[in-house]
């Protein structure tokens, strides 16, 4: 009981710590392939804190929802982090990292910003909010059945039971139920963090942006938590998929040595995999919103042809 | 006494004790003057729920009566056993629903009823309905199963025409509805007639116990599906549940929509794991088939629909369509033997049915308090709500967070240990499983994610931002009954889905499955699946987390205050007026698109043009028309034959009293011509 709060607690203050780092990464990454400077990799979390220190506006009329979806979604992502296995596989014994949680929570995250979106009453806040719920619909399938497709080896839905078998038995990295479902996931992660192709997190033109749109009305602290919230759904699934991918340096207790060495270990991985993306999103640009789920399809077969091969192969 | 011998007595003094508020009820609603009508009839029908949902909490819980028997000799010329009032487990747990849901309508509608709904008919038509359907489950023959079908179905068509003089849509409406639910019931008695006739007898137990050849089995499986279906609102004869609720008075709606479609479910639940118990696979296969596809396009029409409570009658037949789903994919499991995971997928069907049940009764309610506020129920023409009628909009929240599934929710709780269930089906020996669980499995995760787009556009556009029309924004809070009724929803909602555990196991009981327990307090701990759910601990997780978050975010805003701006980021413009938010139909416009094959919507852009310079536009009207596939194509043309049938009839009968004795003259020399050919 108390090397699993440890393990929890250890892993929202790494998510927390690292994730601006992430974004800082990532962002870097990009300006020096684009041949520009960038702002450097402290420059999120120096965003961060001037957010934190400005006050927030309200037009008349609004409701609650206002102050609370922010603080809600920031809440699901770093329940998230709980419950995800990113430096230990030892979990909480009554909430074990549960696939199905764990997308229900992600689920909460989104429906706060879609309200959020609608709460603002302008045409930009409704039109990011629709988008938004239709891309988390359609992903919703690839989500389950990716994971499911994981899970069958296992036997369980438990995330952390599904990392620590395939840590066990290294073979079944490389065979093709565990490529096809890997390949889905980052499709899933991409959608779920509004990356590109699927969303531009630095745009700000009108008719294109989705998680900008929803944003676009908040300010100051409010906004803070909105910027900190989505980026930790971002460490966190990269966290995920990189433990799934490749479940190396990943401990299995408490015991300081090995979270040392868990927490290095995946720090090193989500940065990489960061980077990797940003690096990636340089040469791709960003779909038209009615094909993109024509790509989510793509990738529910996928998932859905792992799933049957896990029945009829193996 | 024992406690044992008390619980005897329990369920037979209920079932007699819900007769006698019945009657009572109907009494009060003819003679007492219209001014106390709704306190006394709405808590006499009230009382009345609260004894059915006491009575069959102890019927699931193992109590047993010894039934009440009905002392009417009906001239039948089947074999015919007498008639009995007896709940089984299965039976309570369904009386105990319809009751709790006719308890929280009933008090709703003392606030609510008003005109017609308010009316002696009005309020008889409601107390004979509520009785029918508490009934129904408490069956325990053919006989009586089909009397309490037609009280109910009596009943609901009666309270259905309440506003018929005042809305023209009312009564096609009625006649959908009339024309089903008769439709269902001509069903249901051939199929309990052709079962009573192989096993010589009417009674569940002797229909259970009887040996039917295969393809007679066939027969009642088939017809009795078409007539449970038809209740439960299944595809493709979902057609009167979209025309139906939201035509009936709201509390009205929501005893239909939340325990009434709930007797079609019994109905199949009783079929296929008591009476007909050994059906071939492919009847699982079927299920399976109807209960995807009913809550793919049931949902799918929710999404796109800004009718508030059309919306909510589609997503119906989406939750019917899972639960249908599940019982389904639990039958397919016990025909591959695998028992202890079917056991899990038949308990993740009742969770779903009771926790249907809760939200979609604070659905309609809330749907009612918005209608009552405002005289709309087209989300298009609401908004900015949550300021008005913070209880309402708190309620129909929690409602909406159970409908779509998200924690710490009854529904939650059911789409979990559904998912639960497929994922733990061992397919590596059968193909057929290995097919028909992956589709299952895409076909529930789009439904979940359809459903959160669905609830989210219909709480965020009806309740927050700003509202649309002068109707939303002198919108007024409920009345004290309304409120009650809402918040008693709500806490039910998330109630049932803070102790799973307790609840799933006396859910298993009631199908005598195994591997469901109790685990950390109330948790749901699910030994088949070797899965846990402890959503009390989740919450104090979350709770652990959130209060510092909170706290914080105190401090903060200490230091650096809200601001009140009159344009937070207009750069220097006004602010633009509510027109220009996004509004039902436009939040659902990406789907219309990407679904535009299944959905078929109209659209139509008319514009007018200056008069001066045709050029340039004065006024533009875009309206959106979401048709329904199956009834364009399945009814239209079923009608349509049907007409012209009586066309030709009429060709034949035209009145004409010398062709009517032509005919007695044709039809006397035909006889005549026979016998001499003998």
């Amino acid at each position: 009981m108390i090397d699993s709060v440890v393990v929890v607690v250890v892993q929202l203050v790494l998510a927390v710590a690292v994730t601006p780092v992430l974004i800082g990464v990532m962002r870097t990454t990009r300006a020096r392939l684009e041949g520009r400077f960038g702002g450097g990799v402290w420059q999120p979390w120096r965003d961060v804190r001037k957010l934190m220190a400005k006050e927030p506006t309200r037009a008349p009329g609004s409701t609650p929802v206002l102050t609370v979806a922010p603080i809600l979604l920031m809440a699901s992502s770093l329940v998230l982090c709980a419950l995800i296995p990113l430096a230990s596989t030892l979990a909480l014994e009554s909430v074990p990292g549960d696939l199905f949680v764990v997308v229900s929570v992600l689920l909460l995250g989104t429906v706060a910003l879609a309200l959020l979106g609608l709460e603002s009453g302008t045409a930009f806040g409704g039109m990011g909010s629709s988008r938004h719920m239709v891309i988390a619909a359609l992903v919703e399938p690839t989500v389950l059945l990716s994971i499911y497709a994981l899970s069958v080896p296992a036997g369980t839905s438990a995330l952390a039971a599904i990392v620590q078998a395939r840590r066990a038995d290294p073979a079944s990295l490389l065979n093709p139920v565990s490529l096809l479902a890997i390949f889905a996931l980052v499709v899933v992660v991409i959608a779920e963090t509004g990356r590109l192709p699927v969303d531009n997190p630095s745009t700000h033109l009108e008719l294109t942006m989705i998680h900008e749109a929803m944003i676009l009305e908040s300010g100051g602290r409010d906004l803070g938590w909105l910027e900190l919230g989505s980026w930790l759904r971002l460490t966190a699934l990269l966290g995920l998929v990189a433990n799934l991918a490749l479940p190396l340096g990943i401990g299995q207790d408490a015991a300081p040595l090995t979270l040392v060495v868990g927490i290095a270990a995946v720090t090193v991985k989500v940065l990489v995999l960061g980077a990797a993306l940003a690096a990636a999103e340089v040469f791709i640009a960003k779909l038209r919103l009615f094909r993109v789920p024509e790509l989510l399809a793509g990738s529910f077969v996928l998932a859905f042809l792992s799933v049957s091969a896990s029945y009829l192969v193996f | 006494m024992t406690p044992l011998a008390l619980a005897f007595n329990l369920v037979d003094a209920g079932l007699l004790a819900q007769l006698l508020l019945g009657a009572l009820a109907v009494v009060a609603a003819v003679t007492v003057p219209a001014r106390l009508r709704n306190v006394l009839s709405g808590s006499l029908i009230s009382v009345a729920g609260v004894a059915a949902a006491v009575t069959g909490t102890a019927a699931l819980l193992g109590a047993v009566g010894t039934g009440l028997r009905i002392p009417v000799a009906l001239p039948l010329a089947a074999p015919f056993e007498p008639l009995l009032l007896a709940p089984d487990r299965l039976g309570g747990l369904f009386m105990a629903l319809a009751g709790a849901v006719v308890a929280l309508a009933a008090l709703f509608g003392i606030g609510y009823a008003h005109g017609p709904a308010a009316s002696r008919t009005g309020w008889t038509a409601f107390a004979v309905f509520a009785l029918g359907m508490q009934l129904v489950p408490a069956a325990a023959d053919a006989i009586t199963f089909l009397l309490a079908w037609e009280l109910m179905a009596g009943g609901s068509t009666v309270l259905l025409l309440a506003d018929h003089a005042s809305r023209g849509q009312v009564r096609r409406a009625t006649i959908w509805y009339a024309v089903m639910t008769h439709l269902s019931f001509l069903f249901l008695l051939a199929g309990f007639g052709v079962l009573a006739a192989a096993t010589g007898g009417t009674s569940w137990a002797t229909m259970a116990g009887g040996a039917v050849a295969a393809p007679v089995a066939t027969l009642a499986f088939v017809l009795l599906l078409a007539g449970l279906a038809t209740k439960a609102g299944l595809l493709p004869v979902h057609v009167w549940l979209p025309r139906a609720h939201p035509e009936a008075p709201s509390h009205m709606s929501a005893a239909m929509s939340a325990a009434m479609v709930k007797m079609g479910v019994y109905g199949v639940l009783l079929l296929t794991l008591r009476l007909l118990p050994d059906g071939p696979r492919w009847w699982a296969i079927v299920l399976i088939a109807l209960g995807a596809g009913s809550a793919l396009y049931g949902i799918l029409q929710a999404s796109v629909q800004a009718d508030l409570k059309k919306l909510l009658a589609y997503s119906t037949t989406e939750n019917v369509g899972l639960i249908t789903t599940a019982i389904g994919v639990g039958l397919l499991l016990r025909s591959s033997s695998q028992f202890a995971v079917a056991g899990v997928a038949l308990v993740a069907a009742l969770l779903l049915a009771v926790s249907h049940a809760a939200f979609k009764s604070v659905l309609f309610l809330g749907a009612g308090s918005v209608l009552h506020a405002t005289g709309e129920r087209d989300l298009d023409l609401l908004g900015g709500l949550a300021a008005r009628m913070p209880w309402t909009s708190v309620s129909f929240g929690v409602g909406a967070l159970g409908a779509a599934a998200l924690p710490v929710t009854s529904g939650f709780v059911a789409e979990w240990a559904l998912l639960q269930s497929l994922i733990h089906v061992d397919a590596r020996a059968d193909r057929l499983l290995a097919i028909v669980i992956p589709i299952t499995m895409g076909v529930v995760a789009l439904t979940v994610g359809l459903g959160l787009l669905t609830f989210v556009k219909a709480y965020g556009i009806g309740f927050l931002a700003r509202p649309r029309t002068p109707a939303a924004a002198g919108a007024h809070e409920a009345g004290p009954a309304m409120r009650a009724a809402l918040v008693l929803g709500a806490v039910l909602v998330v109630g049932l889905g803070l102790v799973p555990g307790p609840l799933s196991q006396a859910l298993a009981g009631a199908i005598s499955a195994g591997g469901v327990s109790t685990t950390g307090g109330a948790g749901l701990l699910l030994e088949a699946a070797d899965a846990v759910l402890n959503p009390v601990a989740l919450t104090l997780l979350t709770l652990a987390i959130l209060v510092p978050l909170v706290a914080l975010n105190g401090v903060l805003a200490r230091r650096h205050p809200r601001r009140d701006v009159e344009l937070a980021w207009g750069c220097g413009g006004e602010r633009t007026s509510p027109r220009m938010e996004y509004n039902a139909t436009s939040y659902s416009e990406p789907l219309v698109r990407v679904f535009r094959s299944s959905l078929q919507a109209r659209q139509l852009v008319d514009v007018v043009h200056h008069e001066d310079a045709p050029l340039l536009v004065e006024q533009m009207t875009f309206t959106q028309e979401t048709g329904d596939v199956i009834e364009d194509r399945l009814y239209l043309p079923a009608t349509r034959w049907a007409g012209r049938l009586g066309d030709l009839a009429r060709t034949v009968q035209n009145g004409s009293i010398h062709r009517y004795v032509g005919f007695s003259f044709a039809a006397l020399v035909l006889v005549l011509v026979l016998v001499a050919l003998r």
